[in-house]
């Protein structure tokens, strides 16, 4: 079977458009390279049906992009993304509709995603309505079925996005997620905002869905709890690549890239006893600028010669482990 | 026994609003001892940061400290005078935000910031504050301070600028320092420096640290004891260890299980239903008690104090340990 989601080789870019002072200097011939920011270079993954996929990194290192590539957000700038098998680029526009249906994304920030002038009625019913999916005459009826999946009431038809909280919002924002029936949910750090005792609430709505709904994810976090708890695979990202993929349980007992080893070194645990915090030097580079050879080298406890010329390409070291880095695990422990 | 950095005796802080007073901080009391962590955890609307604030004297308007007294050194700074207050704040005692590009002025190069500091507080000379202020960004693991120095704000990296205000904070050894949520906006790698200098640097000025977070994973490796708070009141206190694995509050204890690191996976968290009650709408009685699992309808009645041990205490009718109420 062909997996739901596959990203080949897929990169993109993002121009950055010259300022006012940069434009006038190329008219009087001034010659500089545009710049640009390679947010997400030669990603690949593939997502089967019924997986959950956390996909792990730091601010800037691209992952949100990469959950736009995959909900259909963001077209890719090099690289293929195939739904069942079957390009994007090369689908007509109504196989395109379709498709985009069956992906659907879930923000961090539940305000600013929904519409604050819309009723949830509106919010969460305009979509299956305008697809056809309902006929409009239905439309209550169903919106009220999409809210009780996410435990909240028919009343909550009539209000607005501001007259609720937080936790309460981020389930509007996946009831108008799942009244298009789709198939897998893209969740870019949907549970970041919320407080601890909420994203208890939504996480374990999450699990509930899928195994109701038969639901896939790709699960996007800057939060390793969250991820080892939801996530069967898990894949970290650094400045734009895939730097470890394995399968949850390996990567959280035998992680292989010294980059994974140290953010989970890092991460706070709920473990009583004073701990010497141990600091990883430096900071993630800048996009703009990507060092040569391998993108953590100036940072890796482990570096060697090699690390600072040649780019590691991803290579298996497990089952459906892959790692991208020179250096084998037993050299640095 | 020396006398404690800090006591909080009861403090009480209330907001006016529509012509009642909200009772933000309800009768906190908490002591600090030289050269200790105290871990103050709570979520949103607990009045965790309203109550770091109230110790600096830094409630405004509409707001007021309407109770209780804070000893600082001995001494109960609550309602000072602003001229009394000037010397004790940014010298004595230092606080840290969530947001250091609030702290920092944005128009200012770090230099005159940080030089503006030392200079509030001390006599010393142009060149020695500079040369100050180069040792303190150095001190704070800065790579390159003099380029650092010659900067502006947001030129720096968000975990340098949390950096340059915790340089800040420490330039004059205070006795106590509080830290409001300052690693909640930074990465895992870049939390980790930062708890990490702050840990090093209070430990070797012996400075009280209260570290204010809602997430009882960063307390748990860093703090002696844990205050949690909810409604506005202190729920629970004692050592981390014993509050982390054997928590009195039915409160502390769904925190605890919410944590998805505690968690088989994909197990449903334990859940806290519902959600914090508003300041304005508070239950009568225990706060927690809609949401709680043990509560009876005794509870709708002011909750005691259940001691376990001298040092552990929760503001509960029905603890999960044996306990005794005073």
């Amino acid at each position: 079977m062909k997996p739901l989601l596959s990203l080949d080789a897929v990169s993109k870019r993002f121009g950055t458009s010259p300022s006012l002072a940069a434009r006038l200097a190329g008219l009087l011939g001034e010659r500089r390279p545009p710049s640009a920011v390679q947010a997400v270079t030669d990603v690949n993954l593939s997502i089967e049906a019924g997986e959950v996929v956390g996909l792990v990194g730091e601010s800037g290192c691209g992952k949100s992009t990469l959950a736009r590539l995959a909900a259909g957000l963001h077209a890719p700038s090099r690289g293929r993304v195939l739904q069942d098998g079957r390009d994007r680029a090369g689908m007509s526009a109504a196989e395109r509709r379709t498709a985009a249906l069956a992906v659907q994304m879930i923000f961090q920030d539940a305000t600013a995603a929904l519409n604050p002038r819309l009723r949830v009625l509106d919010i969460v019913g305009e979509a299956p309505v305008t697809h056809g999916l309902v006929p409009a005459r239905d439309r209550r009826a169903y919106v009220a079925e999409q809210l009780a999946r996410v435990s909240l009431g028919p009343d909550a038809m009539a209000r607005y996005p501001h007259q609720f909280s937080g936790g309460q919002r981020a389930r509007i924002g996946i009831a108008r997620a799942l009244a298009v029936k789709p198939r897998m949910l893209v969740c870019d750090e949907s549970v970041a905002a919320l407080d601890v005792s909420i994203q208890a609430q939504v996480l374990n709505l999450f699990l509930e869905l899928r195994r109701d709904l038969g639901l896939t994810y790709l699960f996007v976090s800057h939060d390793l709890g969250v991820v080892e708890h939801i996530a069967s695979r898990v894949a970290v990202m650094y400045l734009g690549r895939l730097v470890e993929v394995a399968p949850a349980e390996t990567l959280f007992a035998q992680p292989a890239h010294p980059y994974t080893i140290s953010l989970l070194a890092q991460t706070p645990k709920l473990v009583p006893g004073k701990r010497r915090f141990q600091a990883l030097p430096g900071e993630p580079p800048s996009p703009l600028a990507p060092p040569p050879g391998c993108p953590f080298h100036p940072r890796c406890p482990a570096a060697i010669a090699v690390c600072r010329t040649e780019l590691p390409l991803p290579r298996p070291v497990g089952a459906a482990h892959t790692v991208a880095c020179h250096r084998d695990r037993g050299a640095f422990g | 026994m020396t006398a404690p950095v800090l006591a909080l005796e009861n403090l009480s802080v209330g907001f006016r609003a529509g012509g009642r007073e909200h009772v933000a901080v309800d009768r906190v009391s908490l002591t600090v001892n030289r050269g200790e962590v105290l871990g103050l955890v709570g979520e949103s609307g607990s009045g965790k940061s309203v109550t770091g604030l109230a110790l600096m004297g830094l409630i405004e308007a509409p707001g007021r400290v309407s109770g209780g007294r804070i000893l600082f050194e001995g001494r109960d700074i609550a309602g000072l005078p602003e001229a009394e207050l000037r010397p004790l704040r940014g010298k004595r005692m230092a606080m840290i935000f969530q947001d250091p590009m609030t702290t920092l002025n944005p128009v200012l190069r770090v230099e005159t910031q940080v030089v503006e500091a030392i200079r509030a507080h001390e006599r010393v000379g142009a060149a020695a504050a500079r040369a100050r202020a180069r040792e303190a960004l150095v001190k704070v693991g800065i790579p390159a301070p003099d380029e650092r120095l010659r900067a502006y704000p947001h030129q720096l990296s968000g975990g340098m600028r949390q950096r340059i205000a915790i340089a800040i904070a420490l330039l004059h050894a205070p006795a106590l320092l509080i830290a409001d949520e300052p690693t909640t906006a930074l990465d895992v790698t870049i939390q980790a420096q930062i708890l990490a200098e702050a840990q090093a640097l209070c430990a070797e000025m012996g400075t009280a640290l209260i570290w204010i977070t809602h997430d009882l994973a960063v307390v748990a490796g860093l703090a002696d004891r844990l205050c949690v708070m909810y409604a506005g009141r202190i729920v629970e206190g004692g050592p981390v260890a014993d509050v982390i694995e054997a928590p009195l509050h039915p409160y502390t204890a769904g925190l605890i299980g919410s944590a998805p690191s505690r968690n088989a996976r994909g197990v449903p968290l334990t859940q806290i239903p519902g959600m914090v009650p508003s300041l304005v709408d508070r239950p009568p009685g225990c706060a927690f008690a809609p949401r709680c699992p043990a509560a009876t309808p005794d509870c709708a009645a002011p909750p005691p104090t259940a001691l376990a041990e001298p040092s552990r205490f929760a503001l509960c009718r029905h603890p999960l340990q044996p306990a005794r109420f005073t």
